[in-house]
């Protein structure tokens, strides 16, 4: 037991030495710095499909996550642009409003199961752009654009986070911001799932009915699970807003969501770091395979398909059956 | 009022025939086809080149967009499909296989036949024109030809051998094993005859609307919305939800066209709704 949680730890520091001094070492040693903006993205879409992973644990599949991650990154780029809020305020509240409303929304349609979710949530995210098209005040499809970047935060004088746009290195800002929270991110969820509610939440995933009868509230652990899927997205969006300092109705689509579901897929449902792994592999594959041209989704696509074939629980069950094995 | 009811039965008897082949693949093998749409843009491509291109008759064009989906539907699912579900710990899996086909299709559409809006020559001309009713004549002879695949789908899934078989299998799947029904078999059929369905579709759309690379999503999308709307897996649910979106959207482009673009927003909001209260749509089984 103790070499086990000594095991544990040992990798955890070794996952936080990798993302937090050799990333950085390696990339100023390269002079490769577009690879900072590559993993921040990484790091942004794996707190999105961390929260569709979360989904997928209460039985639910969420094809609905770009919903939340466009309404993030509206409620900050609107709040300060016509408000003038500091984005560090508005990022928590850009992941409760993302969480208030999926609440409002998750009461009705939590109700749904199986690919009636699942359509209902891709509906959502239609639904979402809609919205931003047509609503006044997200500017219709000419978007929200040169949104200030994030100004300094300071705690009684003491400054935590200096302002993003003196520093020479915004882009060294953004990966540590990205990190930082998709750290924060999967510990929660790595909390979360070995908790009392992530048993109980695997008990919804397996049988509902037999939860309930046995006195587990569902309806309550549904709507507690998907508002903290939400949160997780609408602070991804929210940070995608402030990086590319601009948000578009077309920000976050269909496409989107279907990728997020995606990770969640290739990493393994099974697996709390699945959605870091598969988000991962899937960005940089796409971006590795940009040099074939006409060719990448091809080539993309069919990888995926024997993927598929090969290892239909995820890449961490190769982990994971290699262990066996041993 | 006459005019928007003859535009939502034309756009309903076509959408009901695009949901029909989504719900059948649904009913027998629990996959929600994500690569649907990516079908109906195949067979109308296939249509285009046969049709528009080689100067073929447009029935033989038709008949050649719905035997090569068939090909394709079947070797997708014995090959892919059948594959999967077997090795998969959660059936949920199987959508990201569907996703990645949708993907792969989209890619050899854009290689094969480029990313113009294809148009092909109109197969009858004139314009329908009486009691306030216009018309044009393809529109009316695809939207017949619609309701007579409908009708002929219908009857074959109710008194033929292979649709009893099918029948038998959405139900129950175990059940139907266990008194002969050779299920791997029949799983095929159906997966073809779904795929084949999309590809006709797409073949009678291209002399209308004609097609492009990029509107197999859209399409997938709107497909998705029928089932729901009828309730997932079940034929006469597939048809209604077809013909209600087509009304929908027929009165909805009319009657909100002051407000701007948003019939389809409005839509989504309705459906939403009544997926709340109704969440298994029309006539759907519970939790399909």
């Amino acid at each position: 037991m103790t070499r086990n949680r000594n095991m544990k730890i040992a990798s955890v520091a070794a996952f936080l030495a990798i993302v937090f001094i050799a990333v950085p070492a390696a990339i100023s040693a390269s002079g490769r710095f577009d690879l900072y903006y590559t993993l921040t993205s990484v790091a942004l879409l794996s707190i999105a499909s961390a929260g569709v992973w979360l989904t997928f644990y209460i039985g639910r599949i969420n094809i609905g996550q770009g919903a939340y991650a466009l309404m993030g990154g509206y409620v900050s780029a609107i709040l300060v642009m016509n408000y003038g809020w500091s984005f560090w305020l508005t990022l928590p509240v850009a992941g409760l409003f993302c969480a208030a409303a999926s609440v409002l929304i998750g009461l009705p349609i939590l109700r749904l199961r199986g690919v009636y979710f699942a359509m209902v949530t891709l509906v959502l995210t239609e639904v979402a752009r809609l919205l931003a098209l047509a609503l006044p005040i997200t500017n219709g499809a000419k978007g929200i654009v040169s949104i200030p970047l994030p100004g300094a935060l300071s705690v009684f004088g003491l400054i935590i986070i200096p302002d993003f746009a003196t520093l020479q290195n915004s882009r060294l800002a953004f990966y540590l911001l990205a990190v930082t929270l998709m750290v924060v991110c999967f510990g929660v969820m790595y909390r979360l799932v070995n908790s009392r509610i992530g048993k109980l939440c695997q008990s919804l995933q397996q049988n509902e009915e037999l939860a309930s009868s046995i006195g587990v509230n569902i309806a309550y652990l549904r709507i507690i699970a998907y508002a903290v899927s939400s949160f997780f997205g609408g602070v991804a969006g929210a940070i995608f807003a402030a990086i590319s300092q601009s948000i578009y109705p077309s920000s976050f689509t269909v496409t989107d969501s279907v990728n997020f579901m995606l990770n969640c897929f290739l990493g393994g449902l099974g697996y709390v770091f699945g959605p870091m792994l598969g988000t991962l592999v899937l960005y940089f594959g796409w971006d590795l395979l940009f040099q074939t041209g006409q060719f990448q989704l091809l080539i993309y696509s069919g990888l995926m398909i024997v993927l598929m074939l090969v290892l239909p629980n995820g890449l961490l069950s190769l982990a994971a059956s290699i262990r066996k094995k041993a | 009022m006459e005019q928007v009811i003859a535009n939502g039965l034309y756009l309903g008897a076509q959408y009901a025939l695009i949901a029909l082949g989504l719900t059948l693949i649904f009913a027998l093998m629990n996959v929600l086809n994500f690569a649907h749409g990516q079908m109906y843009v195949l067979g109308g491509f296939i249509t285009y080149t046969v049709y528009g291109q080689l100067g073929l008759p447009f029935v033989m064009a038709l008949l050649a967009s719905g035997v090569t989906l068939a090909v394709i539907g079947a070797l997708m699912e014995k090959f892919l499909f059948r594959t999967v579900i077997r090795r998969s710990h959660r059936e949920e899996s199987t959508m990201l296989l569907a996703a990645a086909t949708a993907f792969f299709f989209d890619a050899v559409i854009l290689l094969l036949f480029g990313e113009k809006q294809r148009g092909v020559p109109k197969i009858v001309k004139g314009v329908f024109n009486n009691a306030g009713i216009i018309m044009p004549y393809d529109r009316m002879v695809v939207g017949v030809l619609a309701i007579v695949f409908i009708a002929a789908f219908v009857l074959y899934m109710q008194y033929s051998r292979v649709g009893r078989a099918m029948r038998a299998l959405a139900q129950d799947r175990v059940a139907a094993q266990l008194m002969g029904v050779r299920v791997d078999r029949y799983s095929m059929i159906g997966f073809a005859m779904g795929a084949m369905l999309a590809g006709v579709v797409g073949g009678l759309l291209v002399t209308i609307t004609g097609v492009n690379s990029g509107i197999g999503g859209p399409i997938s999308i709107k497909a998705f919305l029928m089932v729901m709307i009828g309730g997932a897996g079940v034929v006469g649910g597939a048809i209604a939800g077809g013909f209600i979106l087509g009304m929908m959207e027929s009165v909805g482009l009319t009657v909100l066209r002051e407000y701007g673009d948003v019939t389809y927003l409005v839509i989504f909001a309705a459906l939403m709704v009544f997926l709340s209260i109704r969440p298994n749509g029309l006539m759907g089984k519970p939790w399909g």
